[in-house]
């Protein structure tokens, strides 16, 4: 049913780009995404699949040639990172305004000044509210798997929003892993057939798309449709994500739990550094430092009442972000999200932000060490030292 | 015309199809951009050779043909652009004020 191969996180999504064989593919390189696309571009001209690849001269443009390809009612992809997300900044919401189901592969990667390549989660968190679905992973394993599912949720015809599925700029793009690649066969059963609702190419059906709204003006009615869509993919993401679990072994979720049900502390995360998280809790578990860890999968929509029942129950909860939000030392985009949910808990725990792994800056087993024991302080002493902590950064 | 939207600006949010896309043909013939202009094109035949070039470049298909020949403009759709005042080789579209025009 499937392949085991050891091989890096981009060729991995290039392995599911390959196996959705998307009608369009248009990308423009960036450094850590490049490698996605130059795979994939190998696939092109080897004829393995049918797809139309445009090379554009930017992201603004690989974006624009995203949304006419969707309208025209193609399955569409694209990959990129960084500024290049940054530069498709414009066209993202005009993808999601015209409920285009376009897939962007996003590898993390922060944003410039000072320039820097390396990873953090600056790049998507600024993208969070351009109403774009957004799924991340913690390994190329995940990361190929979300991709996958990517296509369902992005295309079902309650939902019809695109889909960001995010991953780790090196620390998982570029790093060997052995990656299990399910058949091609189920994985095409699996996607399906594609029935856009109002294909431009649909010469009997003629539409028009992207009007102009300023004078009878619907766009309020629009935008009001759009939200009630994303709070629709909450349900169709755990369908997908279940149904993707009958048929390959491995269901998902809106996140996944590690040690919470006798835990006293939680620690909320994205992407890579679960990885290492985890691995400190089952150390610290086993000295009776009873933590647990919620690997937040899906970040839009937003899962707000459905983490609230399960993160009201625990005395502490330390969200990790790996981005920030500059709103004066009040914490990061994660941190300011949980915070804002548990608002609405009958009982509140007390809260923790640990920002790290800023541009790259490794995050060290013995940094969330030290963060977990004082995580596990706060547990014990039933009050937060610091609220808001850089971890690795050097004070 | 397949779709009906006579009470379209009282449409709840939930009725509108996904993006704004607009399912029917053929009706911006209701949308009056002529209600934008605030320079009038005038054409003036004596001058004008039947080139057609004003009919090419005009973007709301006001020049008005039958036979073809230029046989004047739908002010209800022209919205005063003056493309085709710009591109007559021979003069024959001259842009006037709209205010002067209303007197
Ligand atoms: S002014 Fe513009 S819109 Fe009016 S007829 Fe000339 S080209 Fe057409
Ligand atoms: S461009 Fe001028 S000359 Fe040619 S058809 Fe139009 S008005 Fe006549």
């Amino acid at each position: 049913m499937s392949k085991t191969m050891a091989i890096v996180g981009t060729d991995a999504i290039a392995e599911a780009m390959r196996q959705i064989d998307p009608e369009v593919v248009a990308a423009y390189p960036i450094t850590p995404q490049t490698a996605i696309v130059e795979k994939f571009s190998e696939y092109v001209a080897d004829g393995l699949v049918n797809t139309q690849m445009v090379k554009v001269e930017s992201e603004h443009s690989a974006m624009s040639a995203c949304v006419g390809a969707a309208a025209a009612g193609g399955r569409v992809m694209t990959a990129t990172s960084s500024q290049g997300l940054a530069l498709m900044w414009e066209i993202l919401y005009v993808a999601s305004g015209l409920r285009l189901p376009i897939v962007l592969v996003n590898v993390n990667r922060t944003l410039s000044a000072p320039i820097n390549i390396h990873c953090d989660h600056s790049d998507s968190m600024g993208a969070r509210d351009a109403s774009w679905i957004q799924i991340y992973s913690e390994n190329a394993q995940e990361a190929y798997h979300n991709v996958l599912q990517a296509v369902r949720i992005a295309e079902h015809p309650e939902v019809r929003l695109p889909v960001m599925v995010n991953l780790d700029g090196f620390i998982i793009s570029h790093a060997v892993d052995r990656i299990d690649i399910l058949d091609d066969a189920p994985v095409r059963e699996f996607i399906g057939e594609y029935s856009p609702a109002y294909p431009l190419l649909d010469v009997a059906n003629p539409v028009s798309v992207g009007m102009f709204d300023g004078l009878y003006g619907y766009f309020f009615e629009a935008k009001r449709a759009q939200e009630a869509s994303m709070e629709k993919a909450m349900y169709v993401i755990q369908q997908v994500g279940e149904e993707f679990g009958q048929r390959f072994g491995r269901p998902y979720g809106l996140w996944e739990e590690y040690g919470l049900e006798d835990a006293r502390a939680c620690v909320v995360a994205l992407n890579s550094a679960c990885g290492t998280i985890r691995t400190v809790i089952e150390a610290m578990r086993q000295e009776g430092k009873k933590i647990g860890l919620l690997k937040l999968r899906v970040f839009r929509p937003w899962p707000g009442q459905e983490l609230v029942r399960v993160l009201q129950h625990f005395p502490v909860v330390a969200v990790f972000d790996r981005a920030l939000a500059f709103k004066g030392g009040h914490g990061g985009p994660l941190y300011t999200e949980v915070a804002a949910s548990l608002y609405e808990a009958e009982k509140r725990p007390l809260l923790a932000n640990y920002v790290y792994g800023l541009g790259g800056r490794d995050l060290s087993v013995s940094m969330v060490r030290q963060a977990l024991e004082e995580i596990w302080q706060a547990a014990e002493a039933g009050r937060v030292a610091s609220r808001v902590n850089y971890l690795g950064l050097r004070e | 015309m397949k779709w009906d939207i006579d009470d379209v600006q009282k449409w709840p949010w939930h009725k509108h199809p996904p993006g704004l896309v607009n399912p029917d043909t053929g009706n911006s013939v209701q949308f009056n951009t002529g209600s934008w202009r605030s320079r009038r094109p005038a054409l003036d035949l004596d001058k004008c050779s039947q080139c057609l070039v004003c009919y090419i470049y005009c973007p709301e298909t006001s020049i008005q043909v039958q036979d073809r020949k230029v046989t004047g403009i739908d002010y209800d759709h022209c919205k005063g652009c003056g493309i085709c005042a710009e591109e007559c080789p021979r003069q024959a579209i001259a842009l006037e004020d709209e205010a002067v025009q209303a007197g």
